[in-house]
């Protein structure tokens, strides 16, 4: 067997070109929580420049857990940025595609920065937080995004502070989360909105929560001091949560149909063909990149995003083609097999003339052709509770 | 019990019967986790030593399985095909790979014996 093609396939997995590692001078970055992985036996790869967790034991069982009941994930390497200052507001919505000057205090949107020509530079998150905002960002395009921000900047009237490397962020997620949640923070957040953030006070010290999430569960991501990362962990221990890594975090949000940056997104793949349309505000002006969207929708030929299931168990993996016959027609942008599902999926840019095809398409699964059906996204639905 | 013996990449060998018992070491399936499809060899096909000649699927990974010795594929696993998981639970019992009538006198020659495969691992393991 041949472990070199494992070991690549790990970074594959989480194909986004790996940047040098910002802000300690090219050493490997470990989250407040590295230890307690190592300790847990996790299997640490490089993502980002960050030492992260593909896995504990079992991606599947990780997986199957977060569905089930509840599982934690360490996202401390996602890059968490916070704007002060009364030009916040209107420098973000410059920036942010969502309706960033119709949210209130307390709520999140997801939304996505574009370069010039309308493709995607990352997707994010942005909470209004009252006196100021917070923007979550990709791991693997914090620097990029810190620079975009900052080159632009009106000094006078907007502070910009990066406080990835002095916090830690916890994603607890599944359908016990919330109760789960409550009590370790000693508070009731079956009341708090999908989407929604607040303050709270956990072991005396101010943290950032949301009702947010990446796994198409119920769930939360708390923001901590790094100094309480292992205080949260030892709380969740308590209470029996199983650490899961980014192993399961994929095939968890590939099965509910979320884009991952560096697979369905990209600078060249705009919002819309990735059918993010959602998340990008009406009329088509006032943000970077707004006019090229709106040409680039003129094109009825282009490709766009659909969902895939595979007649048979092998796994189509990113950048395998997709065709109708002879004709190419698309390509795969993420595969995995999904634990709930139960089947071999798939996302792809298929071009848009074939997005609504009855018949069966084929995909080239390293040399094989693989018969596989459009199909709605998501793949996997949560039944509310 | 036959003494069993190991190609540098991770598939083991047993002697049974005249023919070559093969399938994966614990330390692969370990490394792979999540076993869900195994593209075994067609009976009756000849293979060369190094040869790639079946693939393991797992969630994270693909990979290839090479014969570790010369000879005709006689028989394959084809439980396997229900349940690929099977070699992730049992690999050197129920999770068998494929059986290979070798060419050669003493095809196991240029394997690996266990402490010397145990030797290899030791130096790639987590």
């Amino acid at each position: 067997m041949s472990l070199s093609r494992v070991a690549l396939a790990y970074t594959s997995l989480f194909a986004t070109p790996l940047d040098l590692p910002f802000g300690n001078w090219g050493m490997a970055l470990n989250t407040p929580l590295f230890e307690l992985h190592q300790s847990l036996g996790g299997r640490m790869v490089d993502f980002a420049g960050w030492q992260m967790p593909v896995q504990y034991k079992s991606i599947v069982e990780e997986h199957l857990a977060v569905r089930a009941s509840v599982g934690a994930f360490d996202i401390s390497h996602m890059g968490r940025f916070r704007l002060y200052g009364p030009g916040a507001q209107a420098h973000l919505a410059h920036f942010v595609t969502c309706s960033v000057a119709t949210m209130i205090p307390g709520q999140v949107k997801y939304g996505l920065i574009l370069n010039e020509q309308g493709g995607t530079c990352d997707d994010v998150l942005v909470y209004h937080l009252g006196d100021h905002w917070a923007l979550v960002v990709n791991a693997s395009n914090r620097q990029k995004i810190w620079t975009l921000i900052l080159a632009s900047f009106p000094e006078t009237e907007v502070r910009f502070v990066d406080e990835t490397l002095e916090t830690a962020m916890v994603a607890i997620q599944g359908p016990n989360a919330i109760a789960l949640c409550g009590d370790i923070a000693n508070t009731d957040f079956s009341n708090m909105g999908n989407y929604s953030a607040q303050n709270l006070t956990y072991r005396g010290c101010e943290i950032l929560v949301s009702r947010t999430g990446y796994t198409g569960e119920d769930g939360m991501e708390w923001s901590v001091p790094s100094y309480l990362a292992n205080s949260l962990a030892k709380d969740l221990e308590t209470h029996r949560v199983p650490w899961c890594g980014l192993g399961c975090r994929d095939t968890l949000r590939l099965e509910a149909g979320m884009p991952l940056y560096g697979h369905e997104l990209n600078e060249a793949i705009d919002p819309l063909q990735a059918g993010l349309g959602f998340a990008v505000r009406k009329p088509l002006e006032g943000f970077v990149g707004a006019g090229a969207l709106a040409s680039r929708m003129m094109n009825q030929s282009r490709r766009i995003r659909k969902g895939l299931i595979l007649g048979g168990k092998r796994i189509s993996r990113q950048g395998d083609k997709i065709y109708q016959g002879d004709r190419e027609i698309g390509v795969v942008t993420s595969g995995t097999f999904g634990p709930t599902v139960g089947a071999s999926i798939a996302m792809a840019l298929i071009d848009s003339a074939f997005s609504q095809c009855p018949e069966p398409l084929e995909i080239d699964v390293r040399g094989k052709r693989e018969r596989a059906t459009v199909t709605p996204l998501p793949f996997y639905k949560r039944t509310q509770g | 019990m036959s003494q069993r013996k190991y190609a540098p990449t991770h598939e083991w060998v047993e002697i049974k019967d005249g023919l070559l018992v093969v399938g994966l070491s614990q330390f692969a399936v370990d490394q792979l986790t999540d076993v869900i499809y195994i593209d075994l060899p067609k009976v009756g096909v000849t293979v060369t030593s190094g040869q790639p000649v079946a693939e393991i699927e797992s969630v994270k990974a693909v990979s290839d399985i090479y014969a570790p010795v010369e000879g005709e594929i006689t028989e394959v696993n084809t439980v396997l095909a229900t349940d690929a998981s099977i070699v992730s639970r049992d690999p050197f019992g129920e999770g068998w790979l494929f059986k290979i009538k070798p060419t050669s006198a003493d095809p196991t020659s240029r394997l690996l014996s266990e402490a010397e495969y145990q030797a290899q691992i030791a130096g790639q393991g987590h």
